[in-house]
């Protein structure tokens, strides 16, 4: 079963939940992969301190082209939609905007010249980490400054394999980062706070499910900050509310150092396996 | 007119209270023009309710549409698509198979309509994005709307920022303020491109530290004027002593740290900035030196 945890708005508790789901998950005996799809901002690490059995370059290829072969016709650039390409026919000059290339082969095809070839360009890392026996750790990191995230994404759910529980913790936003996490998922948690800003990010994020049919839930976390309307919303759209987690500078307290409040308190470890026990049973209905 | 200022104020790690202090800027400045840059979870209108004036279709891209009256179902587009969204589906009917596009990872590269020898596919424009400009009650606010599951949120955000750079200058207005996106990608790098100073709004969390790393090395790479707030800092008063240390050390100017103040919700939940809510409050005077330090 493939389960991710999202939000469109940064900051309502992603991480916390999925950390706080794999830790009941591997008390519990489960075979359990968690891949920190937040490639841009991988924040799992910090919680969960495993040994490193694999680190993955992953690249794209970038397209090169030969000053002696060029004919300055322009075709390549023609062809390019990303706009990677100048071409300046007069002045006899060519160059490619690395960061703007997305690897699809355009410009090769385009050249009659034989003068474009491809070299590697890095874009990221993908870092298994053993946690404890059978449960994994797969962490998406993109480099600082690269455009598109999702090629480094892509790789870490490909060495995810196969578990029999896959948490995937994605990245923010409703746009192709996060289209990529959920697209393979069987269930997606929505995270929110019920503040307006959580709410209005919440209605994107459920747009945005609705149109690729996946079967999602809420988890309301900071409870008792901000007002009803959240709730109201769900309540009105039918949407299950998973877990309502309380508002406690304690919490706050526990996460800003980097721990696990499951680990810390008994009571939030039984409410995190209900919610894994919740989900399981939506899945399967 | 002095010479047009753009700020941005970024995060790396959402949820630090970035918009917040935006909406609160935005009501202080004098007569800015605002640019909300987080496409993806636009929000600062919720405080600012501007009423536009202007808006605009935005293409995100394209995508690839096979007209199976053409379609011979050679492959050909499949093997030349680097994004596996080319496939051949086991179908009653098509003896060879059916080729079919799965839009999801169709990343909209026009190559298979181009080499398609019967010329089956045509590529279609996605232009259910919108960008606005409207009037706020202190300034003018450019903010747009990525339509759920387009791409390109970069090209939109260089959108906004485009539309806000020509209406400061119509209106001879010296001020842009920039509410960007959380990460480091394409929305991330379109937010801070060209800009004058970069404000960072972290916490005190392990991860807030983290990410804050991340786009200042970001940030670094632009050679932009870096300057840092930490918010909620009473939450850890250690790690927020962590961040200032790694901020002298990196030469980065911490200009305030703001308490965990409920009233900062509050004041979202009734549509005000902090400092419209409590304009005499302790926690207003903080964030209005805040911005005195920024607009030096």
């Amino acid at each position: 079963m493939k389960i991710a945890i999202a939000s469109g708005k940064g900051g309502t508790g992603k991480t916390f939940v999925a950390t706080n789901l794999f830790y009941v998950a591997v008390k519990n005996g489960r075979n359990v992969t968690l891949a920190d799809c937040d490639a841009e901002e991988p924040n799992v690490e910090g919680f969960l301190q495993g040994k490193p059995i694999r680190k993955k370059t992953v690249s794209q290829n970038l397209a090169v082209i030969d000053p002696e072969k060029c004919v300055y016709c322009g075709k390549c650039r023609d062809w390019c939609i990303y706009n990677a390409i100048i071409c300046l026919e007069e002045q006899q000059k060519i160059y490619l905007l690395e960061d703007l290339c997305h690897d699809c082969g355009a410009c090769l095809v385009a050249c009659k010249f034989d003068a474009i070839s491809e070299t590697e360009r890095r874009l990221g890392t993908v870092t298994t980490s053993v946690i404890e026996e059978d449960s994994v750790l797969t962490e998406a990191r993109a480099d600082v400054g690269i455009y598109s995230s999702v090629p480094v994404i892509k790789a870490a759910l490909t060495a995810s394999g196969t578990p029999s529980l896959l948490l995937m913790d994605a990245p923010p936003g409703i746009s192709c980062p996060f289209i990529t996490t959920v697209a393979p998922a069987d269930f997606v948690v929505l995270v929110t706070e019920p503040t307006p800003f959580g709410l209005n990010d919440l209605k994107l994020s459920v747009e945005t499910l609705e149109q690729l049919g996946k079967p999602y839930g809420v988890v309301v976390n900071r409870d008792g900050l901000g007002d009803h309307k959240v709730y109201d919303w769900l309540e009105e759209k039918n949407i299950p509310l998973l877990m309502k987690i309380p508002f406690d500078r304690e919490i706050a307290r526990i996460y800003s150092q980097s721990l696990l409040v499951a680990a810390e308190d008994d009571s939030y470890a039984k409410q995190f396996l209900l919610l894994l026990q919740k989900i399981e049973a939506l899945c399967k209905n | 007119m002095q010479k047009l200022k753009e700020i941005a104020v970024i995060s790396g790690k959402g949820g630090t209270g970035k918009t917040s202090l935006v909406a609160a800027f935005a009501t202080m400045a004098n007569h800015p023009v605002v640019a909300d840059c987080d496409v993806d979870a636009a929000n600062l209108y919720l405080i600012l309710h501007p009423e536009n004036y202007k808006e605009g279709k935005f293409v995100s891209g394209h995508k690839a549409i096979i007209d199976y009256n053409a379609c011979t179902h050679c492959g050909l587009c499949m093997a030349h698509c680097r994004f596996d969204a080319i496939e051949r589906k086991v179908q009653e009917g098509f003896p060879k198979g059916k080729i079919t596009i799965d839009d999801i990872n169709c990343d909209g590269c026009w190559l298979c309509s181009r080499i398609c020898p019967e010329k089956a596919i045509t590529m279609v424009p996605e232009d259910d994005s919108r960008w606005y400009i409207g009037n706020y009650r202190n300034g003018k606010m450019v903010h747009a709307r990525l339509s759920p599951g387009e791409e390109n949120s970069g090209k939109l955000v260089s959108k906004v920022r485009e539309l806000a750079k020509e209406t400061a200058e119509a209106e001879k207005i010296d001020l842009i303020l920039i509410d960007g996106p959380p990460g480091t990608g394409c929305s991330a790098i379109a937010s801070l491109t060209g800009a004058d100073k970069v404000l960072a709004v972290t916490e005190p969390t392990g991860s807030g530290l983290h990410d804050l790393k991340r786009i200042m090395e970001l940030a670094g790479k632009f050679q932009i004027e870096r300057c840092v707030v930490i918010n909620k800092y009473d939450l850890n008063r250690r790690m927020t002593e962590e961040i200032k240390q790694w901020c002298s050390k990196e030469n980065i100017s911490v200009i305030g740290t703001i308490p965990f103040e409920p009233d900062m919700v509050h004041s979202m939940v009734h549509c005000k900035s902090i400092t419209e809510w409590t304009p005499d409050s302790p926690i207003s005077a903080v964030v209005k030196e805040i911005f005195e330090r920024l607009i030096i």
